[in-house]
């Protein structure tokens, strides 16, 4: 079965990246998480994502547009990047999510991806 | 309704927490059914919260909450229309009646029993761990999935369906006959020590384990052993986890980091803890029915008498408890401490040898997300030292980052992978 985990975490995480002295532990963490998965053959696609900052939301609204640079103000957890792998049940996705860095400081969602639409 | 005062909560919470196992089981023991044995008991409960403000806490809790339970169990049975069941008859009251003053446990002791039902071989494993705790211990389905990292709600059905199939198949409340004590006792214990290491990281000897359910562990060992005393596996069982407990405090340093067994501060562990273990560890050794459990409190003693002695770790000693460990119970997670052991005894490239000869048995795939074997190999790589082994140490360290997910194990591990790189 296919979920996906998406990988949440607070604003100052992500600042680790930038910061010498804590860059390579971070990507180091990151780089060897996906490592496992991709050896454990139950990777199917992810992607991490550039800084919340760096992002932009779109919304309409009684026909008319809103933009805005960087995340909504009051969110406590940004999304940081998701993969969508393919176990053999909930468990053993919950697993996967327990060993992401970002859990034990953020949140990670797992959610059954739906089934393609049948073909018309 | 209003609110219990602090008189009542504090009495109810205090026989939920002495009380609970014991009401459950005697009840579920008579009634043959867990889950109707369950809902009389905390329908209990909430009338005791109801009522004892206004009449006073009785002077026996327990014995009015099994009173309670019983009126409960009865009622549902006339509402389900079996009064003739033999089974609610039995439950009437003339089988005792406590004396209004007693305060000491009005009634006998069946949680050996219900012990046994929750570790019964057509119990699915999985389930035997989250069953006990609820049964026995009263912790709720959410709390004890988190432990276990499954989904609250698929926990929750797992508990039911279990409990359904003891009420529809008939499983027996009983001790299993002599011949059968042993292999059924392991089962139990097996689903105890379960709890205490959560399969969290799949570590054999619990330096990485979560401390999420530890005392409840040790509380269902300490009445494994109280209620088998002729089971020299049970009392090896509690010595194995109060001798981890022992150790427990010094896990790690001032700043939260992570200090492995051999590093750790033997003045920081628990003396008079593993002085009891010890003296457990010996009568049970005196009945002469060595067992896994006993064996692997042994490695543990073992590896704390350095506390006493202040001598280097017996690594030759240990090595050769473990090989005795893996002819008995061979499991994965045996035979990975046993390769760090030869390696520290003999030499890393004879461990490397036996994590290697553990690969062939059980093929890569179950090893492929196994953290406790990356982590022996990237240490005994390390130790060996030549250049293509320290690179093998290093791609190994990063699939044990990879697998880990407890935050300082991992910063430990990056620290140790660093210091590689200056070899």
């Amino acid at each position: 079965m296919q979920y996906m985990l998406v990988y949440r975490q607070p604003g100052e995480e992500f600042n680790k990246a930038a910061d010498p002295a804590q860059a390579a532990n971070y990507f180091g963490a990151w780089k060897a998480y996906m490592g496992a998965m991709a050896q454990a053959g139950i990777m199917v696609n992810g992607h991490g994502l550039q800084p919340p900052q760096s992002g932009t939301i779109v919304q309409i609204r009684n026909g008319k547009r809103h933009i805005q640079d960087g995340p909504f103000a009051d969110t406590k957890e940004h999304l940081g990047g998701y993969v969508v792998i393919d176990v053999p049940a909930l468990d053993d996705a919950l697993e996967w999510a327990a060993r992401a860095p970002s859990t034990s400081i953020g949140s990670t969602e797992v959610r059954p991806v739906l089934p393609a639409p049948p073909a018309a | 309704m209003s609110l219990p005062d602090a008189a009542t909560a504090a009495a109810a919470e205090a026989a939920a927490r002495q009380s609970y196992g014991r009401l459950l089981a005697y009840l579920a023991y008579r009634w043959r059914d867990i889950a109707a044995a369950e809902d009389a008991l905390a329908e209990a409960f909430a009338s005791a919260l109801e009522n004892w403000p206004r009449t006073g806490v009785p002077r026996s809790p327990d014995a009015w909450l099994m009173t309670a339970a019983r009126r409960n169990l009865l009622q549902m049975a006339r509402h389900n229309r079996v009064v003739d069941d033999p089974a609610a008859t039995i439950l009437l009251p003339d089988e005792y009646t406590p004396a209004p003053d007693t305060t000491g446990p009005p009634f006998p002791d069946d949680r050996l029993k219900l012990l046994f039902v929750c570790a019964h071989p057509a119990i699915d494993p999985a389930v035997r761990t989250p069953l006990m705790l609820q049964t026995v211990l009263g912790l709720d389905a959410q709390r004890i999935a988190s432990a276990f990292l499954v989904s609250p709600g698929a926990m929750a059905q797992r508990l039911v369906r279990a409990k359904t199939k003891i009420t529809q198949t008939g499983i027996r409340f009983e001790e299993p006959e002599a011949s059968e004590l042993p292999g059924r006792t392991q089962a139990v214990l097996e689903a105890i020590y379960a709890a205490y290491t959560l399969g969290s990281d799949g570590a054999p000897a619990p330096d990485s384990a979560a401390t999420e359910l530890t005392d409840e562990a040790i509380y269902l060992a300490d009445l494994a052993a109280s209620l088998l005393p002729e089971q020299a596996e049970a009392a090896g069982l509690l010595a194995l986890l109060l001798l981890c407990e022992a150790r427990r405090g010094a896990r790690f340093d001032a700043d939260g980091a992570f200090v492995p067994l051999h590093a750790q501060d033997a003045a920081r562990w628990n003396k008079p803890l593993i002085q009891r273990a010890d003296q457990i560890l010996w009568m049970a050794a005196a009945r002469h029915t060595p067992g896994p459990f006993q064996l692997e409190a042994a490695i543990q003693a073992a590896h704390c008498h350095r506390a006493f002695t202040g001598a280097a770790v017996p690594w030759a000693g240990i090595a050769q408890l473990y090989g005795q460990l893996v002819a008995l119970s061979p499991t994965v997670g045996a035979m990975v401490s046993h390769a760090v052991a030869v390696g520290e005894a003999a030499s890393a490239r004879e461990g490397l040898a036996l994590l290697d000869a553990l690969a062939a048995r059980v093929g890569r795939p179950p090893l492929e997300s196994y953290q406790p074997w990356w982590v022996a190999r990237a240490y005994l790589l390390a130790r060996a030292g030549s250049a293509t082994e320290l690179t093998d140490a290093r791609a190994c360290y990063t699939r044990a980052i990879g697998l880990t997910s407890l935050p300082a194990v991992r910063s430990h591990l990056q620290k140790q992978m660093s210091m590689l790189q200056n070899k």
